[in-house]
């Protein structure tokens, strides 16, 4: 049962995310982008990674896109085509992107991975406690650094987006 | 781990979504559709990162907190690229690649 939900969720992933990049509507493009996030938290909910895709359908599929359509909403108009690029760049691109991929496969089926097999659910509570631990392999220094990080670009944000005064050397009066 | 899936098939779809990014990150021509491509991509390594954690070290967390941390300055660089795209359509009136001249030099 569950290795067909991974099918269906694999197929959703990989259709969407190449309509993703190759659809010709800005907002589309965005809207597809939320469903292959969408597959992604499947996938953890299969792996029994619940925090994990709880974190990933609130700060991607609400946070990410939501910025992303706004950013959308306010550059663009709507029925705005995109420029595609050239057919020989794009069949370049493909060309470059299969022996890449070829390359990534034939390395991954040629590593014998050591599998334990398992069926451990992991907690929200072990999470919270290894993030907060102190001890050999603890992760509270980079838990308080991201804070830092989040606090730096937020401001950081602001300041950019609300810009000051405008000097353009072509015309005074923007 | 998902009963009757082995690790390749997974490490398969997430080298897919990965190369999906790459090319949609050298052919789109404009600023928001390559934050779209940067987010595939991020999201495929996050992927490979859980699975790697669960199906070999499943006792382990490290992987799963790593990917809370990809995740985190995935989101702080959104918000950044979101305000300097606002920023640059506000100056330039443009979001395309070919018109972006001011941070060149």
């Amino acid at each position: 049962m569950e290795k067909y939900i991974f099918y269906i969720l694999a197929l959703i992933m990989i259709v969407f995310a190449i309509a993703s990049v190759t659809s010709r509507k800005m907002l589309r493009s965005v809207i597809f982008l939320l469903f292959v996030l969408c597959g992604i938290a499947g996938v953890y909910f299969l792996i029994d990674y619940n925090f994990l895709a709880a974190i990933q359908l609130t700060v991607y599929a609400g946070g990410i896109i939501v910025l992303i359509i706004f950013s959308v909403l306010l550059v663009h108009h709507i029925e705005m085509e995109l420029e595609i690029a050239k057919t020989s760049k794009k069949i370049i691109t493909v060309l470059a992107c299969l022996i890449g991929l070829g390359v990534f496969l034939t390395t991954i089926y040629a590593h014998d991975f050591i599998v334990v097999e398992n069926y451990i659910t992991t907690t929200t509570a072990d999470i919270g406690r290894k993030l907060l631990s102190y001890e050999d392999g603890g992760f509270i220094l980079p838990f308080e650094v991201i804070s830092v990080l989040l606090l730096a670009a937020m401001i950081g944000a602001i300041v950019i987006a609300k810009g000051g005064k405008l000097t353009n050397k072509n015309n005074k009066t923007i | 781990m998902i009963a009757g899936i082995s690790i390749y098939e997974i490490l398969s779809v997430t080298s897919i979504l990965f190369f999906i990014g790459v090319y949609g990150f050298i052919t789109r021509k404009n600023l928001i559709s390559i934050l779209i491509s940067i987010e595939l991509i991020l999201n495929a390594s996050v992927v490979n990162f859980v699975v790697i954690n669960k199906y070999l070290y499943p006792d382990m967390l490290q992987g799963v907190l790593f990917s809370i941390f990809i995740i985190a300055v995935a989101a702080a660089e959104t918000a950044l690229a979101v305000s300097i795209i606002i920023n640059l359509y506000r100056q330039i009136n443009s979001v395309e690649v070919k018109d972006i001249e001011t941070m060149k030099y």
